[in-house]
């Protein structure tokens, strides 16, 4: 079991290389020449060539990899120009927050996905089978942008329940319950798209696993059927549902974006929005590079997790 | 997906396929997505000859009227825009932007599939690692670091979207492409000369269109949503040109005093999407039923039952008494009688061998005895099965429970399929012990060591914590069988034990069982095709074919003497150690189809000895003597 999660630990260290290639060939294959850019009207011939020396730029795009990869473990993701601030300091900043709203989500999904797609295999054909579907197919087919309006407009202007906009009240706010009436709405929005795929999915792993010999032996052995279902399939059909879970991880990170950007919430989806705009490439580049490595771990923990139910896998 | 419940009725035409247009009309969701996505495409499509407003002329006195006022059919936006014209030319836009991208990333996609699976080895890895890295990004995460990179825009947000999508089809390809690969016809036009494109192109990608079809009917609901969402956020239309996404994005801002201008941008975002998917899954129903999910009925905790009349209750002192049981099959409208009428009785400490050829009814008529046969699509429509004095075919669910696994006890054909793969042996016995008795964990689970070493699994105490994966096959029905006996069952139903099991473990598997039924007075119901595992443990035996017992009585006796030309020819195929010369004969033809069995004797078309009245009205299964019964008008031999 550790030996395994050793394995897959070790698995992921040529992911994260590629990932880190893959963002820094981005940045190095944008048109136009960085240091023309920055110097603007004083790009005189001598001071391109001195200021592409200084940035390394002179040198060739292996060479600087390395360089920009050895700064990079050490924390060192270059300078914000719009924000003159170290790009590190502003994405881990913000990125805690989105960690705050993409958990929640995350953990609303997996429990109502679970949930509906086992009530909906338990009572297949049936009234709550057919109420799931329905929901599933408006969950799957709605932009979550524009939910996110249609909510602000019910719950913050109509009946001023929730807090619109932000993470926290700016003036008074500050604790837990702040925090978490701030968080309802936004984390609902972000979680329906991946509660309608859990749903859908868990549904048609129930179904499968219900059909299963082992299931006919558990009801042959006198089992109660509510253990026959949420011990004996639950478990069962667990196994096809993590690695969807891990991969939803991956839709709410980026669903962020979008749900950041309706909520304010100062996360790196909005700060990746702004940055592209403000053509800040240096946070752009640290902001996606953050997001996704931290979405290489969510699924090797839903890896994880699948090996602890799986014993086959071990 | 459960839309299959709506309209299975409907796609099941009698005679000649229907068409695949034809099936996906049957679908009601899907026809009403069709209908709706018809009606928006229609309206896209005359867009530019309908008497509408220019929709970027601004007419800053007019702004942000409510739907209905002025003649402004859906309002105005935040410049007097009119928002029915901007509707109609931004949802052009996003559809057409959607597509674009959708045959974009299915065009890449697909040739990276195909080439990956075509040609296997390095180049397959190489590419599919290169496929691994896009997905190892958060779906959205790469396509706003592409825009980042080529600057915000439309057709930029495009190509991002395009890129992003990609891997959905070069995995799904390149799975359906290395199957084919390997295929004869694959082979044969290698070997007539073909070039490789020749092979891949001609060959294989016809093969392969559908499932190109079906993800691009599955994935365009969402690049029309996703690109909606880059232009929501800025990054992709730029004013003055607009998509659904930007008109959405630019009414976020007047949220809180002109509602609508959000509102109806995204209702057609979401009506489109929601169309496109509805008719995307019917296409994948349609063209690739496999991926299907969901669509078979999983069985409930009991069989259901539909009986007319039920017969008397039997005289007591048996362990089991079955009368007239009939369980069908209903698929559509074809009725499988797989039980037609099974009458069968056992004394306490009986063994009783069940043997009939694959479709006979054998296991059907064993699952049927505690209603553990699958309904959907089993009922049992007839007869009466008496446990413990009472007609379990009337009884609850809770009684039944109490049953199974006390009194009455099963154990399965193959073992690896009928022990949870992720529950270690022990909990499993363990399982079966606290089901019906009041035992502490620990009681319990000193109960089941117990129970693994009467099995005589070797180090039970070890194994107790290994999974069924861990041990071998007839270790796995040694842990079955601890599990029947785990609460004294007074019958033991054993459901082909040991034929997925080598000979020699067959052999210790069936001294087993004969041992323990003998020391605890088990009766055991013994369900096999192989009349030479009979002659070893079993008392008595009776015979099925097409759904009934055609001949029972004492083991020695019927294979000394068959009465029925069924059993005769069935033990004629029996293997005898020493004499290699003996002909094994297979029985010529096949058993009628228990859908359409014929009047008369089931078996009269295969029989030797056929006789026109064999294949008239009922015939009685009649004894012989005291202890036998045979079902035919012209027994082989009198009784003995």
């Amino acid at each position: 079991m550790w030996r395994y999660v050793g394995k897959r630990l070790i698995a992921t260290i040529p992911i994260l290389l590629g990932l880190s290639v893959v963002v820094f060939a981005m940045m190095a294959l944008i048109p136009g020449d960085p240091a023309t850019a920055i110097l603007g009207s004083y790009a005189t011939p001598e001071n391109v060539a001195r200021l592409n020396r200084e940035l390394g730029l002179d040198r060739s795009l292996v060479e600087q990899y390395l360089t920009w990869l050895g700064n990079l473990l050490h924390g060192d993701m270059g300078r914000s120009y719009a924000l003159n601030r170290p790009v590190a300091d502003e994405v881990f900043e913000r990125f805690g927050a989105t960690l705050v709203l993409a958990g929640a989500s995350l953990l609303l999904c997996s429990v109502l996905g679970l949930m509906a797609g086992i009530a909906a295999a338990v009572r297949q054909f049936g009234w709550t089978d057919r109420i799931v579907t329905f929901l599933v197919l408006i969950g799957i087919s709605t932009p979550s942008f524009w939910l996110g309006l249609l909510l602000i407009m019910l719950f913050a202007v109509q009946l001023r329940w929730l807090p619109a906009s932000g993470m926290f009240a700016i003036y008074g706010g500050g604790d837990l319950p702040d925090l978490l009436a701030h968080l309802v709405l936004p984390a609902t929005t972000l979680a329906v798209v991946a509660t309608a795929v859990i749903a859908r999915l868990t549904r048609a792993a129930m179904l499968e696993v219900l059909r299963q010999d082992y299931i006919r032996t558990a009801r042959a052995k006198g089992v109660s059927e509510r253990r026959v279902v949420y011990r004996h399939a639950f478990k069962a059909a667990l196994v096809a549902v993590i690695p969807v879970i891990g991969i939803q991880a991956g839709f709410v990170l980026g669903g962020a974006v979008y749900i950041e950007t309706v909520f304010q919430w100062p996360g790196i989806g909005r700060m990746l929005v702004t940055a592209i705009s403000t053509r800040d490439l240096l946070l752009v580049q640290g902001g996606v590079l953050v997001v996704a490595a931290s979405y290489v771990l969510f699924n090797l923990l839903a890896d994880v997790a699948q090996t602890i139910v799986d014993p086959r896998l071990r | 997906m459960a839309t299959v419940a709506a309209t299975a009725p409907a796609s099941r035409t009698r005679g000649g396929r229907p068409s695949p247009f034809g099936l996906l009309i049957a679908n009601r969701l899907s026809a009403l997505g069709l209908a709706v996505l018809a009606v928006i495409v229609a309206l896209v499509l005359i867009t530019p000859v309908l008497p509408l407003p220019d929709p970027d002329v601004t007419e800053p006195a007019r702004r942000l009227l409510m739907p209905g006022e002025a003649g402004h059919l859906l309002g105005t936006d935040h410049l007097g825009r009119d928002l029915a014209a901007r509707l109609l030319w931004g949802t052009r836009v996003s559809i057409l932007v959607g597509l674009s991208a959708t045959l974009i990333a299915a065009l890449v996609g697909s040739l990276i599939g195909l080439v990956a699976g075509y040609a296997g080895g390095t180049t397959d890895s190489a590419l599919m690692r290169g496929i691994d890295l896009v997905m190892a990004f958060p779906y959205i995460l790469l396509a706003l670091g592409i825009v980042a990179v080529l600057g915000p825009g439309l057709l930029n947000a495009l190509y991002a979207i395009a890129v992003v999508n990609i891997p959905f089809f070069a995995r799904n390809i390149r799975g359906i492409t290395l199957g084919l690969s390997r295929r004869e016809f694959v082979d044969a036009a290698r070997l007539s000369g073909a070039g490789h494109a020749t092979v891949l192109f001609g060959e294989v990608l016809p093969n392969v269109l559908p499932t190109i079809v079906v993800t691009m009917s599955t994935t365009v609901g969402w690049m029309i949503l996703e690109t909606a969402g880059l232009s929501f956020l800025g990054l992709g239309a730029q004013p003055p040109q607009a998509d659904l996404g930007s008109m959405l994005g630019e009414g976020r801002k007047l949220l809180f005093n002109a509602p609508h201008v959000s509102v109806i941008p995204g209702l057609m975002i979401f009506a489109l999407v929601m169309a496109i998917n509805l008719v995307g899954d019917g296409i994948r129903d349609v063209l690739d039923p496999r991926l299907k999910s969901g669509a078979l009925a999983a069985p409930g905790p009991a069989t259901a039952v539909r009986r007319d009349r039920v017969p008397d209750a039997p005289s007591p002192g048996t362990v089991l008494t079955v009368e007239g049981l009939r369980t069908e099959f209903r698929t559509g409208d074809r009725v499988f009688k797989a039980v037609g009428g099974v009458e069968l009785a056992l004394v306490p400490g009986e063994r009783v061998g069940l043997v009939g050829e694959s479709g006979s009814g054998k296991s059907v008529t064993a699952l049927s005895l505690l209603r553990l046969v699958p309904t959907p699509p089993g009922t049992i429509t007839g007869g009466r099965v008496t446990i413990a004095g009472a007609d379990q075919l009337a009884a609850g669910i809770d009684d039944l429970r109490r049953l199974r696994g006390g009194r009455v006890a099963y154990v399965f054909q193959d073992p690896l399929t009928t022990l949870h793969p992720l529950f270690t042996v022990g909990d499993q016995v363990v399982e079966a012990l606290r089901a019906h008795q009041p035992l502490s964990r620990r009681e319990a689970e000193a109960r089941a060591i117990g129970l693994l070493e009467r099995v005589q699994i070797p180090s039970a105490a070890a194994r107790f914590s290994a999974y069924p994966h861990e041990l071998s096959g007839g270790m796995r029905q040694r842990v079955c069988i601890a599990m029947a006996l785990a609460n004294d069952p007074e019958l033991i139903i054993a459901d082909e034990p040991t034929t997925a099991l080598d000979v020699t473990v067959q052999a210790q598997v069936l001294k087993l069982l004969r041992t323990l039924s003998e020391e605890r007075g088990s009766a055991v119901l013994f369900i096999t095709h192989d009349f030479g595992v009979v002659s070893e443990l079993c008392d008595r035996v009776a015979v099925m074919y097409a759904g009934r017992i055609v001949e029972i009585g004492p083991t020695a006796q019927v294979l000394e003497a068959p009465a029925h030309p069924y059993t005769a020819r069935l033990i004629a195929c029996v293997p005898v150690l020493g004499e290699p010369g003996r002909r094994l004969d297979a029985i010529e033809g096949l058993p009628p189809p228990v859908d359409r069995l014929p009047p008369g004797c089931a078996f009269a078309e295969r029989c030797p000895v056929a006789e026109p009245r064999c294949r008239e009205g009922d015939i009685a299964l009649d004894a012989l003597s005291a202890d036998r019964a045979v079902r035919c008008v012209k027994p082989l031999r009198g009784p003995a």
